[in-house]
């Protein structure tokens, strides 16, 4: 289902966008060049960002300000990235993280 | 190292009035703001204000952003997106995790002359069963991908909170194509303004007052939500309870003002219950306990963007002033004549409040040594 709003009573149509790929936990997504990565993953109905280090709780968007780090996901191999605040590039890849991600410390997994 | 004169702190609408006065009169200013986009929370607010004024209260907070940046660009002000301030250090040094446009991040460190913060404010957190499940939301976040991101957080939706922004936030999920279910309220009556909630009645929006949410269920994400009625020590009603279907429950409990950098910087601070915590002292310039460095906006007590828009400006003229790029007398006319208009935005029923809690916070300033 795609979460898009395309015509706004107050806004008007969506404006055009440059579209590039995404690869989101190994599948292929498009999504607009610059907009938070959050936004893209929303989009698609994907709401689960990460999953916390001991309790293995499921954690999505809370604060789309970057103050809560709720929303926190591994970016081009690098963990702990709020993606409320991260804009999209062409060929990102996004990957779920859980706990403190890889390479994220030595409970990361 | 880095030299500037002026660094504000926050793209929102009191750094850019901040920046906006200090570079109209000659002054170098940069801004950082952590967001991919400049105006804080004003691009979020597609109705007309409800500023507690005439001033302004006909205009759409995005239309009065788009004035903003334009004003900002015309008078040379420097904006460093996706850049976070993460410290402030003696004789003013600002750290800044600057954002490239290679999608790293490069640590600066800038001597600034002058620091203006104004850093805005964060959504109280409601807690209760199930409150961290993925579809629990700021109010602020669930507007914030409506109308910046233009995607729905999901399809059903429960409004904990009849403030203005639980009643505004509510009928703007509806304008995006979501289902509203409930507005749920813990007091006996709702909270904001009667035009807000009569759009919500209209509209056919369930209204639970004397309600609180017990229980967000869901495995992955929010599924269903509990309510329950209160009895008059706010305590839940046993077997009233409703199960609600619903995929998102945003929360609107108030805002608390951003005041970390202030904190650990040792400016000296004040609880203030009306402007919802703790915020740094300041005097008329909105300068701190500490020389040089300036506070304007939520981050001194949380209003609503007219006032945050007066306050920076209050301290980009002073900032300027203090910098010699603005004659005293002069200066001292633009600030009253800001003042002013400050006063004129603190009138009426809730007004008065804050009116009286700013100058309770003025009251307690410590004499300049
Ligand atoms: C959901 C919601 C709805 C609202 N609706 C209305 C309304 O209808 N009418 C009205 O008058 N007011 C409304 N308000 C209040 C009004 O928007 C705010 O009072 C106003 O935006 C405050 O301006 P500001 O410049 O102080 O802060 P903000 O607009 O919040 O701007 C602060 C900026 O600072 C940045 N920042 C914070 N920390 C850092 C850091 N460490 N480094 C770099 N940048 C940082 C943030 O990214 C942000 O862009 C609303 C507020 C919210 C949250
Ligand atoms: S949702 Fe809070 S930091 Fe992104």
């Amino acid at each position: 289902m795609c979460m898009r709003i395309k015509d706004h009573i107050i806004l008007g149509p969506e404006r055009a966008a440059n579209m590039v790929w995404i690869t989101v936990d190994g599948k292929e997504l498009m999504a607009k060049e610059g907009e938070p990565v959050l936004a893209s993953l929303l989009a698609e109905n994907i709401i689960v960002n990460r999953y916390t280090v001991k309790r293995k709780e499921p954690r999505g968007l809370f604060c789309g300000i970057g103050q809560c780090t709720d929303c926190a996901m591994i970016v081009d191999g690098k963990p702990n990235v709020r993606t409320c605040i991260t804009p999209v590039r062409q060929g990102m890849v996004i990957k779920t993280q859980h706990g403190v991600g890889e390479g994220g410390g030595k409970n990361g997994e | 190292m880095v030299n500037k004169e002026i660094v504000v702190v926050g793209a929102g609408p009191a750094g850019l009035a901040a920046a906006i006065e200090a570079a109209k009169a000659g002054g170098e200013v940069l801004v950082a703001d952590l967001n991919i986009l400049p105006g804080g929370q004003l691009f979020k607010q597609i109705h007309k204000f409800f500023g507690s004024s005439a001033h302004r209260s006909g205009t759409r907070g995005i239309e009065i952003g788009r004035q903003l940046l334009a004003e900002a660009e015309k008078y040379g002000v420097e904006i460093w997106l996706n850049s976070a301030v993460i410290g402030l250090y003696d004789d003013r040094v600002v750290s800044i995790e600057k954002g490239l446009n290679s999608g790293e991040k490069e640590l600066i460190n800038i001597k600034a002359e002058k620091i203006i913060l104004a850093t805005g404010a964060s959504e109280n957190v409601v807690r209760f069963k199930g409150w961290t499940l993925p579809g629990v939301m700021g109010a602020g976040a669930a507007q914030t991908m409506i109308n910046v991101n233009r995607v729905k957080p999901g399809n059903k939706v429960v409004m904990l909170g009849s403030g203005n922004v639980g009643l505004i936030v509510s009928y703007q999920l509806m304008q995006a194509g979501c289902d509203v279910v409930a507005l749920v309220e813990a007091a006996p009556n709702i909270g904001g303004y009667g035009v807000h909630a009569s759009k919500i009645r209209r509209a056919g929006v369930p209204v639970y007052t004397r309600h609180t949410i017990i229980e967000a269920k869901g495995t992955d994400r929010v599924k269903e939500v509990i309510i329950a009625e209160l009895d008059d020590s706010w305590q839940p009603i046993a077997g009233t309870e409703k199960v609600l279907e619903a995929d998102v429950v945003t929360l609107a409990a108030g805002l608390k003002p951003i005041s970390d950098l202030a904190r650990l910087h040792d400016l000296e601070m004040v609880y203030n219950g009306v402007f919802g915590g703790w915020v740094p002292k300041h005097d008329e310039n909105m300068e701190s306990t500490q020389s040089g460095i300036y506070v304007a906006g939520d981050t001194t007590g949380v209003e609503e963007a007219n006032t945050a828009l007066e306050e920076g400006r209050l301290a980009g003229i002073a900032a300027a002033e203090s910098l010699g790029y603005i004659a005293e007398k002069d200066a001292k006319e633009r600030k009253d004549d800001t003042w002013k208009r400050l006063d004129g935005l603190r009138m009426g029923p809730f007004g008065e409040k804050r009116m009286y809690a700013k100058n309770e916070i003025l009251a307690c300033f410590p004499a300049r040594s």
